[in-house]
C-alpha cells in the first residue's frame, strides 16, 4: 500500500496554528463588534503592531530555541546590555553625545548592538551545549548578568543621545505609511520562518528539540547546533534592542525585566511546544499578537487592563495542557 | 557439539572465503562500576547474516553501539574491510557504510516517516537555494514512498508525526532507514522486537535481500526459531563475552540456549 499525503485542508485542521490565528481572529472580531469605530482604525492597527514589532523580533529567536526544547530567559536583558552598550559607543563616537550623528555611527551602533547580542547567545550556547548545564539555569544566570553588566555600564540609568537620524526613520518612520520598525520586523520574521521552515538548519532544529540522541545518532552536530541556535536568538535580541532604542530614542536599562516571558508565551501560545520538536514562526506571530489585542482591546471597551495578564495566563495554560494532552494520546509507547 | 571453530567453518562453507569484513577484539566497555563488554569479539563477513545472542543484559546493545561509534569502548581494537578503524562517532561508522538500528530506534517521533528517513542526509534543491540550505521535501517525500512501497513497510498517511504510528509501523521505518543507506554492514538490535506476523516476515525478507546483495547483516534477536530460520551463522555473548559460535545449519535451539546460559561452553570461541 503506497501512503497517501492528507488533504491540506486536513493537514491544517491538525495543526495548533489554525486554532490560534481562530483565537486571535476572534478576538479583534468581538473587540470590533463591541466598538466599530475605535477598534479597526490605522491609527490602532498601527499602534499595536509597533508596540509588538520588538517582542517579535524577541520571539522569532525563541522560537528556535523552545523547538530544540531549551529556554532563554535572558533575552530581555540581553536586550537592555546590547541598547546600552550600543547608544554608548555612538555616543562616544560622538563626543559623547550622538544625537547629531550621521548613518556611519548608527552603522557602527548597529554592529555594537548585533555583536553584544552575539556574544551573551553564545555564552549561553557554550555553557548549554559544551557544559551541559540546564537552559534554564545558565539563562537565569544571563538574565541577571546581563541586565547588571548593562547597568554598570550605563551607572544604572538610562543613555540618551540616540541620533536623530535613527529614531527618525527607524524608530518612527512610515514607508507607504507601514512604520519602518513594523517593515523590519516582518522581515526578520520571514527570515526566519523561511530558515524554520524550508531549510536542514530548520528540519535539524525540530529532530535535535524531538530526540537529541537520534540526530546525534544520525551524525547531526546536535553542539554546534544548539550553539548556532541560542546564539540566533542573542543576535535577535541585540537586534531588538536598537529597535528598542530607536522607538524609544533613549536605552532604557528598565521596563525590559518581563519581555522573557511575554516572549515565551507569545511563542507557547502559538503552538510551539515547550516539550521541543513541533512549532512554528507562523504561530508565533499570532502567538504574540494575542497579548497585544487583548490588551488594546481592554483598554478601547473600558476593561480594567489588569485583567490583560489574567487572561493571557488563562489561554496559556489551556495551550499548554491542550498540547500536552495531544502528546499523550500521540506517543502511545 | 559442532561448533564453528574460528570461522574455519564459514570458509570451508565457501560463502566467505575472504577476510571477515569486521573484526572486533577484545572490547571493554565501562558503564561507571558496571562492566557492559569484558573483552568482547565479534565477527561478521560480507554475504552473510550473523545472529549476534545472549541473555538480557550480556551487553550485545553495547557491543552494537561500540561498533557504530555511538559509544567509544574503553579498549579492544576494530578491523573492517582489513583495516584497522577507529569508530570515533557514528558519522564514521557511516562514512564505512554500517548503518543500524537501535533497539530504542533512535528515530524523532515529531517528524514524518520521510523526514526521519533522510536525517541528517537531507536532500537539498539544486542550485543556489541547494546552497542556502533550502530542503527539497517533494523529492525526499517521493524517494521514502518508493523505499517504503518496496521495503513492504506499510503507512496510511506519509505526513504524519513517527509518534503517532504503532509501534511496529515505527520500527519497520527505522529497518528501512538502515537498509536503505547501509552499503556494507546493517546492524539490527532486535528489529522484530514489536512485530506482527506478517510484519516480522517483511522485515526477515528483506534481511535475506540485503545479505544476498552481498551486505552483511547484524541480527539481535531472542526469538531462536527466527534467528535459526534467518541466520547463517550464530555468536553467541554471555556476561560481556563471546562465548561460542556456530553455523547455523548445523545448531539446535538447544545448544544456542545452552550457550546463553553458560550450561554449555566452548574452548577458543572469544
Ligand atoms: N548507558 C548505560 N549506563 C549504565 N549501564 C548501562 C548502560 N547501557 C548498558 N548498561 C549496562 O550494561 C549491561 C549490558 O547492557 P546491554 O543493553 O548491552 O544488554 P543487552 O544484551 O542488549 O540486553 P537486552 O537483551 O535486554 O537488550 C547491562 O548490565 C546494562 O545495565
Ligand atoms: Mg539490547
Amino acid at each position: 500500500m503506497t501512503p497517501q499525503r492528507k488533504s491540506l485542508a486536513k493537514r491544517l485542521v491538525g495543526t495548533n496554528t489554525l486554532w490560534i490565528a481562530l483565537v486571535l481572529l476572534l478576538l479583534i472580531a468581538v473587540f470590533g463588534a463591541l466598538r466599530p469605530d475605535a477598534v479597526l482604525t490605522v491609527f490602532t492597527l498601527q499602534t499595536t503592531l509597533v508596540e509588538t514589532s520588538v517582542l517579535l523580533v524577541l520571539a522569532v529567536g525563541m522560537t528556535f530555541v523552545i523547538i530544540t526544547s531549551g529556554i532563554d530567559l535572558s533575552v530581555g536583558s540581553v536586550l537592555v546590555f546590547s541598547g546600552v552598550t550600543s547608544a554608548m559607543t555612538m555616543n562616544s563616537l560622538n563626543g559623547g553625545d550622538a544625537t547629531n550623528a550621521g548613518w556611519g555611527v548608527v552603522v557602527v551602533g548597529l554592529l555594537v548592538a548585533l555583536a553584544s547580542g552575539a556574544a551573551w547567545g553564545l555564552l549561553n550556547g557554550l555553557l548549554i551545549a559544551k557544559a551541559k548545564i540546564p537552559p534554564l539555569i545558565v539563562t537565569l544566570g544571563s538574565f541577571g548578568a546581563a541586565l547588571g553588566a548593562g547597568q554598570l555600564i550605563s551607572n544604572g540609568s538610562n543613555v540618551s543621545g540616540v541620533p536623530n537620524v535613527l529614531s527618525n526613520n527607524l524608530g518612527t518612520g512610515t514607508t507607504f505609511g507601514v512604520p519602518n520598525l513594523v517593515i523590519l520586523a516582518a522581515v526578520v520574521t520571514a527570515l526566519g520562518a523561511l530558515l524554520l521552515g524550508t531549510t536542514r538548519f530548520g528540519r535539524h532544529t525540530y529532530a535535535i528539540g524531538s530526540n537529541e540522541e537520534a540526530a546525534r545518532r544520525v551524525g547531526i552536530g546536535v553542539t554546534r547546533h544548539l550553539m548556532a541556535v541560542y546564539l540566533l536568538a542573542g543576535v535577535l535580541a541585540g537586534l531588538a534592542g536598537f529597535m528598542a532604542m530607536a522607538y524609544f530614542r533613549v536605552a532604557s536599562v528598565t521596563g525590559h525585566d518581563t519581555d522573557n516571558l511575554n516572549a515565551i508565551a507569545g511563542v507557547v501560545l502559538g503552538g510551539t511546544s515547550l516539550f521541543g520538536g513541533a512549532g512554528s514562526i507562523v504561530g508565533t506571530i499570532f502567538g504574540v499578537f494575542i497579548p497585544a489585542v487583548l490588551r488594546k482591546g481592554f483598554v478601547i471597551v473600558g476593561v480594567n487592563v489588569y485583567w490583560q495578564p489574567i487572561a493571557v495566563a488563562i489561554v496559556l495554560v489551556a495551550a499548554v495542557w491542550f498540547d500536552q494532552s495531544r502528546r499523550k494520546a500521540r506517543d502511545r509507547s | 557439539m559442532q561448533a564453528a571453530e574460528g570461522g574455519g567453518v564459514v570458509r570451508e562453507r565457501g560463502v566467505a572465503v575472504a577476510d571477515p569484513l569486521l573484526d572486533a577484539r577484545d572490547l571493554v566497555k565501562h558503564y561507571g562500576g558496571v562492566e557492559a563488554l569484558r573483552g568482547a569479539s565479534f565477527t561478521a563477513y560480507a554475504g552473510e547474516v550473523v545472529s549476534l545472542i545472549g541473555d538480557n543484559g550480556a551487553g550485545k546493545s553495547t557491543l552494537v553501539k561500540c561498533l557504530s561509534g555511538v559509544e567509544r569502548p574503553d579498549s579492544g581494537t576494530v578491523a573492517f574491510d582489513g583495516r584497522p578503524v577507529e569508530l570515533d562517532s557514528p558519522v564514521a561508522a557511516r562514512a564505512l557504510g554500517i548503518e543500524t538500528v537501535f533497539q530504542d530506534l533512535a528515530v524523532a517521533p515529531d517528524l514524518d516517516p520521510a523526514a526521519n528517513l533522510f536525517l541528517g542526509r537531507e536532500l537539498r534543491k539544486p542550485g543556489v537555494l541547494g546552497w542556502l540550505g533550502v530542503l527539497d521535501k517533494k523529492e525526499m517525500r517521493r524517494r521514502a514512498i518508493g523505499s517504503f512501497d518496496d521495503l513492504g513497510v506499510t503507512l496510511q498517511s506519509i505526513d504524519v508525526p513517527i509518534g503517532s504510528l504503532s509501534g511496529g509501523q515505527r520500527q519497520s521505518v527505522a529497518v528501512a532507514r538502515s537498509v536503505v543507506w547501509a552499503s556494507k554492514l546493517v546492524f539490527m538490535d532486535e528489529p522484530t522486537a514489536a512485530l506482527g506476523v506478517v510484519q516480522r516476515e517483511r522485515v526477515l525478507d528483506v534481511i535475506r535481500r540485503v545479505r544476498d546483495q552481498g551486505m552483511a547483516v547484524v541480527l539481535i534477536s531472542h526469538n531462536m526459531p527466527e534467528v535459526l530460520a534467518v541466520s547463517d551463522r550464530v555468536e553467541v555473548l554471555r556476561l560481556g563475552k563471546r562465548v561460542a559460535r556456530f553455523r547455523a545449519a548445523d545448531t539446535t535451539v538447544e545448544e544456542l540456549v545452552g550457550a546463553m546460559t553458560g550450561a554449555l561452553s566452548q574452548e577458543d570461541a572469544g
